[in-house]
């Protein structure tokens, strides 16, 4: 094991052994703050109590389902406005425009127009994902080296085998990258909304558990929350690599 | 060949703008169709008169003023915060390799995680006040300035640190006379995701829990069902994040490549 992973992990130990200690010998107030044991003593609680794993499987869902409807689609708008140039002058600044923005501010318009529920979860992170997933598709697109294009045209393709053969295989490595920020997006949105809201999957149960004051729960559920972010990232990163080797 | 080139560069820039008001023109009717045609429940998709008029009467509304100068404080000072302590992690990163690789996987996976499921501990911490908002904008604005430092520091041209070593520049030299002026455009695009996220974290503590703020504005015409004036204010927001989006982008400089 190299020097850096040894101290990365030892300093997370240290800091996690000193919060023990100060709220253990009552420095740190045990009503603000959790020792790291409970913490992981009530994240198995949570399983048997507020059916985490159900819950993480409603945020997981709405999370690919809002993702896939972004993928499809985006890869859909992308092409559109790589093959039609006024499509992309009337359409791009505006797409590229809302990439900047901070979409997740409109979840109260969001919330009367769909209602309080799944519905404004998913078309929230949806939105959120379908502006990543367009950019990166027709940039991947618009980057395919035209000596591949002349090659294809040399052996006389159609349009649907030149897409299909040359263009989309040859944009494979951005379009994958926008798959996996589209991932990142939804599931950054769905616990979002989740927590604003109050309702469905694990970040809702943070607020409902915030709202009972039930302090170690919130902080396992928390650390829950974190813990399978991070997962989900390195699973979508590793994914990414596995597709993309290059 | 120049007169030509110049000709056609203005038709085209010409050709755009049409084609901007044009798209603008047809949001607009399509807009006025939606809202107008009872699809949604009424005052769901206001007509744009209403926002109009909402936007102006707002727009003359002290409250307008009070709550943006309590936002833009909050969020001036978790910047601060936020950008100072991830500006220090990248440069002490980029300087000690070990330190460097040791917490950059920390900071690289966390980054990407919903920040706002941290309110209840951080108002556990502070209280409803200032002090929660500014501590997740804070949280917020710390992770994409420590990782565009960081990659600043790393990706300053070897060749001009061994330049600068030929010359015998000391540490201070070789700081404000290679590293500074490297770092500005990361630190800059740090400075300028940082605002994004930032506002994003003030805005939704102001929303979740608070008494002052434009997103406790917001969430007030929400609950009072005052659609035209969630609409507007929806509009003063992303305006005054784009205008500071713009600002920071004219201050990076063209030949750093933005």
């Amino acid at each position: 094991m190299r020097v850096s992973t040894i101290l990365g992990l030892a300093t997370v130990a240290a800091a996690a052994a000193l919060l023990e200690l100060l709220v253990a010998s009552g420095v740190l107030p045990a009503y603000i703050f959790v020792r790291p044991s409970a913490m992981l003593f009530s994240i198995v609680g949570l399983f048997r109590e507020e059916a985490l794993l159900e819950r993480l499987l409603v945020t997981l869902g709405a999370t690919l389902l809002s993702a896939a409807m972004a993928v499809v689609s985006g890869v859909s708008l992308g092409w559109a406005l790589y093959r039609c140039r006024l499509l992309d002058e009337v359409f791009g600044t505006w797409i590229a425009a809302l990439a900047a923005a901070p979409l997740i501010l409109l979840y109260p318009l969001f919330l009367v127009v769909f209602g309080r529920g799944e519905p404004t979860i998913i078309a929230m992170a949806y939105v959120a994902s379908l502006v990543a997933m367009t950019l990166k598709t027709r940039d991947g697109l618009a980057g395919v080296r035209s000596v591949l294009r002349a090659v294809g045209a040399s052996f006389r393709v159609t349009p649907a085998q030149l897409f299909w053969r040359i263009e989309l295989p040859a944009a494979a490595p951005a379009i994958f990258t926008g798959i996996r920020l589209a991932l990142i997006f939804a599931l950054i949105n769905v616990i979002g909304i989740e927590f604003m809201i109050n309702d469905g999957g694990i970040g809702g149960l943070i607020a409902d558990l915030a709202d009972r004051y039930e302090v170690p729960s919130m902080y396992a559920a928390i650390l829950f929350v974190v813990l399978a972010s991070v997962a989900f990232f390195w699973a979508t990163e590793r994914a990414e690599r596995w597709f993309n080797p290059a | 060949m120049v007169q030509p080139r110049i000709g056609s560069r203005l038709r085209s820039r010409a050709r755009r703008q049409w084609i901007a008001a044009a798209a603008f023109v047809g949001y607009w009717v399509l807009w006025e169709l939606i809202a107008r045609a009872g699809i949604f429940y009424e005052g769901v998709i206001p007509s744009s008169i209403a926002i109009l008029r909402a936007l102006y009467e707002i727009a003359f509304d002290r409250a307008l003023y009070l709550n943006t100068a309590v936002t833009a404080f909050e969020v001036a000072v978790a910047i601060l915060i936020g950008c100072g302590c991830g500006l220090a992690f990248g440069l002490l990163g980029g300087a000690v390799r070990t330190i460097g690789a040791a917490y950059e996987p920390y900071v690289h996976y966390l980054a990407p995680t919903p920040k706002i499921v941290f309110l209840p501990v951080l108002l556990l911490c502070f209280g409803v006040g200032f002090g929660t908002k500014i501590a997740l904008g804070a949280l917020s604005a710390f992770f994409p300035m420590a990782i565009a430092t960081l990659a600043g520091v790393r990706g300053v041209d070897p060749v001009l640190l061994r330049v600068g070593q030929s010359f015998n520049l000391s540490r201070l030299q070789l700081a404000v006379k290679i590293y500074l002026p490297a770092l500005r455009a990361p630190v800059l695009t740090g400075l300028k995701l940082g605002f994004g996220f930032a506002l994003i974290g003030v805005l939704l503590a102001e929303i979740k829990l608070s008494n002052a703020g434009l997103g406790f504005m917001a969430i007030q015409y929400y609950n009072h069902f005052e659609m035209a004036e969630l609409y507007a204010l929806m509009m003063i927001i992303f305006l005054l994040a784009g205008g500071v989006n713009a600002l920071v982008d004219r201050l990076t400089p063209r030949r750093w490549g933005r």
